[in-house]
């Protein structure tokens, strides 16, 4: 980690500094400064807080908002609802990951696309959908994925 | 002064999907292009989200006009023909007060109590809020109330939990306020984390005042003075909306302390949950909130008795908050005229999968099934044959059409194996398969297990395992019955309410689905024609007329043939997409 990192962590704990039970908000804005929680800035938040790194882990592991691995520049979430599912949104899944050569969950190469698949983006009369960081597109069909690809 | 045009465009998460936001600047450019002087508006999500972008025009020559299917290309059509010709594109109108309009009915069928204010205000103005009687009902019970008048007042309207269980409110907050202690919580569950429904992140993003308003009363009758709202971080859109209308309520007095003059005081965080579905379950959104890993506890004692920090506390959901001032400002008497003996009031809806109309829909307890899914829905996509309805996500079930009589309301569902939910209703014809289905959502929760009760966490993965192996052709005799032995066996072993409805899918569909399974079992085929390994592509020859449409359209290279001449797909390469039969124009490929 930079020494800048280590700033920008300081930055997030005295926001939350005497304010109980904050220790997934500090994850959440430490992972939307750095990109990712590694393994050193969960050490780091531990020694400051004093909550045991294991506790710290447990909690990181255990929502699937956290990621312990660096992203792409693009977030693309694909909607597998229900809603989308019965509109066979496992094609559109298909189409993406032929088209960016990934696996689920997976980044691109060049660091340009990170895909993952979500349980519902709540859009399910637009089914299927996907979202690209915070914009959502609906009424997909996979033919239409590489021209909304190429809009990044 | 106020204008007397006013154009409104509805901009919660899927009007701006559907491309609300291209509208939205199409129709700021011809009103600063034509001098048009009209108040521009964004609103929540109007219901009809089949529809959008939906944009509503209110003005004295034609009322108001609701104008649908909307892209940006169509805009200065509409415009110019409704404010320069005046002779508006009726083509385009959704419904309207002077014009006609094919879908007016839709909304007929409806009773708006949650949804009143969705799609007609600007969520993020209080003013609007409060033009439309909006903290009247919290002034109502800081000054003319008891915290016991409040509960009464509740308990006679029989509201009950719009969460699932449809626990009665009333009771709730008794119990919380029998419970001495020097502090206490009120919580809002907005962890809606149901695929496939969508209710409550309509409400908090198209009004979210209404849900403020239910909490602060909810507060004042338990003795709180503290509460959070834990909305899913997936919602960015209606966390950015309940943090303004927060800010709002606090410039007016309506948050903080001596609220409205009285010695009433209480502050309200929004928390955003980090994704994890058990976090719907109660005692685990408290932990979560406590800053732990988000596992359930058991129950006695009760949030009430022994909450968030082991302070007495009140969790509702979203929707539950939304019908209070509604209750307070017009009476229990009035509320409880809508619904049935033992459901009180509406229900809000997402109405989706393969029907016509999806969207958000409103009505009173008791309407049927059918109803709901012909009237309301306007019926299934292309005519199609209608096979089940899905209710309450993963804990829920599938209703077949032999039970489409079934009134909405939470005992005459339970009975069929569903149950309400918190309301999605995902509709299906022929082209689902059920196993597939039931095989999706066990895959869900088996993910969404956190862990804690063995029953649930292998338990799931082994049923998981099963449908897996049926899906692919690979089924067995008597796994019908070991699916059901497991079902029984999680249900009684697990902690939690996702554990305890998780085989639910399973066991409707087992229940009035059964050919389905025993065709994948026995003959290996899949007569919805979805489980890939059960079904195979082939060109009819004497349709084919040899064009290549389908070769070029194959991703996998997998159809050999020269133009002209008659195509064909080897077995062996074909990744079963459909690319093929959506390609062919002239009905040359079918599913076997």
């Amino acid at each position: 980690m930079l020494e800048s990192d280590f700033d920008k962590i300081d930055a997030v704990l005295h926001e939350f500094e005497g304010r109980k039970g904050s220790l997934i908000p500090i994850l959440q804005k430490t992972q939307a400064q750095l990109g990712f929680l590694s393994k050193e800035a969960m050490e780091y938040i531990s020694g400051k807080t004093k909550i045991p790194v294991s506790e710290i882990y447990g909690v990181a592991t255990f929502y699937t908002q956290f990621r312990m691995h660096p992203i792409g520049k693009n977030i693309i979430r694909i909607c597998h609802g229900t809603a989308c599912h019965v509109a066979d949104a496992t094609k559109i899944s298909e189409a993406l990951y032929e088209e960016l050569k990934v696996e689920p969950g997976g980044t691109t190469k060049n660091l340009k696309f990170t895909v993952e698949e979500v349980a519902c983006l709540g859009c399910c009369s637009l089914a299927p959908v996907i979202m690209i960081n915070d914009k959502a597109y609906g009424r997909l069909t996979p033919s239409k994925i590489k021209d909304i690809l190429a809009q990044y | 002064m106020e204008n007397s045009v006013r154009i409104k465009i509805g901009l919660a998460s899927c009007g701006i999907a559907a491309g609300g936001l291209d509208v939205l600047e199409k129709v700021e450019n011809f009103l600063k292009e034509h001098d048009v002087d009209a108040q521009l508006d964004h609103t929540g999500c109007i219901g009809m989200c089949y529809a959008e972008v939906l944009m509503e025009i209110e003005d004295d020559e034609f009322g108001s006009t609701m104008y649908g299917y909307l892209n940006a290309a169509d805009i200065d059509d509409i415009l110019n023909a409704h404010f320069v010709e005046k002779k508006p594109l009726t083509e385009h109108i959704v419904f309207s007060d002077k014009l006609g309009g094919k879908e007016k009915e839709i909304l007929d069928y409806q009773t708006r109590i949650v949804l009143r204010n969705c799609g007609v205000i600007d969520p993020e103005s209080i003013d609007e809020y409060i033009e439309r009687s909006g903290y009247e009902a919290l002034q109502k019970v800081l000054k003319d109330m008891s915290p016991v008048d409040v509960i009464e007042e509740i308990k006679e309207s029989g509201l009950r939990g719009r969460g699932g269980a449809g626990f009665p409110t009333g009771l709730k907050w008794q119990s919380a306020y029998n419970n001495y202690a020097d502090k206490k919580y009120v919580i809002c569950n907005a962890d809606e984390g149901d695929p496939g429904a969508f209710m409550d992140r309509s409400v908090l993003e198209g009004d979210p005042h209404s849900v403020l308003e239910g909490m602060l009363i909810a507060a004042y009758a338990i003795g709180a003075d503290t509460g959070y709202i834990y909305c899913r971080a997936e919602y960015p859109l209606a966390v950015k909306r309940l943090r303004i209308a927060i800010e709002k309520a606090k410039e007016k007095g309506f948050l903080g302390s001596n609220i409205m003059g009285s010695d009433f005081n209480f502050d309200l965080t929004v928390y955003e949950g980090a994704g994890a579905f058990v976090c719907g379950e109660e005692t685990a959104l408290m932990c979560s909130i406590e800053g732990k890993r988000g596992m359930p506890t058991l129950r006695p004692p009760y949030p009430a008795e022994s909450g968030l920090w082991g302070k007495p506390t009140n969790i509702n959901n979203v929707e539950t908050y939304s019908n209070v001032a509604w209750i307070i400002r017009n009476g229990a008497k009035k509320y409880a005229e809508f619904g049935t003996e033992k459901s009180k009031g509406t229900k809000v809806f997402a109405l989706t999968g393969k029907i016509k109309n999806g969207g958000l829909v409103e009505v009173p307890m008791g309407m049927t099934l059918r109803d709901v899914i012909y009237k309301v829905g306007g019926g299934i996509i292309e005519d199609r044959k209608f096979k089940a309805v899905q209710l309450g996500g993963p804990s829920g079930g599938c209703i077949p059409e032999s039970l489409l009589d079934t009134p909405v309301d939470y005992d005459s569902l339970t009975k069929t194996g569903a149950i309400m939910g918190s309301g999605g209703m995902v509709v299906m014809d022929d082209t689902t398969c059920m196993v597939d289905m039931a095989r999706f959502f066990l895959n869900f929760t088996q993910d969404e297990s956190c862990g804690k009760c063995t029953f649930c966490r292998i338990g799931t993965k082994r049923m998981l395992e099963i449908l897996n192996r049926i899906t692919q052709g690979k089924g067995e005799q008597g796994d019908i019955e070991i699916l059901e032995d497991l079902s029984h066996k999680i249900i009684k072993g697990s902690l939690c309410g996702l554990g305890q409805t998780a085989p639910n899918p399973v066991l409707t569909t087992i229940k009035y689905f059964r050919d389905e399974y025993e065709a994948h079992i026995n003959d290996k085929t899949c007569p919805a024609g979805v489980c890939k390994d059960l079904i195979k592509y082939l060109i009819i020859e004497d349709k084919c007329i040899g064009c290549g449409a389908c070769k070029r359209a194959c991703p996998v290279d997998a159809i050999t043939g020269e133009k002209k001449e008659i195509y064909t797909i080897n077995q062996d390469i074909c990744t079963k997409c459909g690319a093929c039969m959506t390609a062919c124009k002239f009905d040359a490929v079918k599913k076997l």
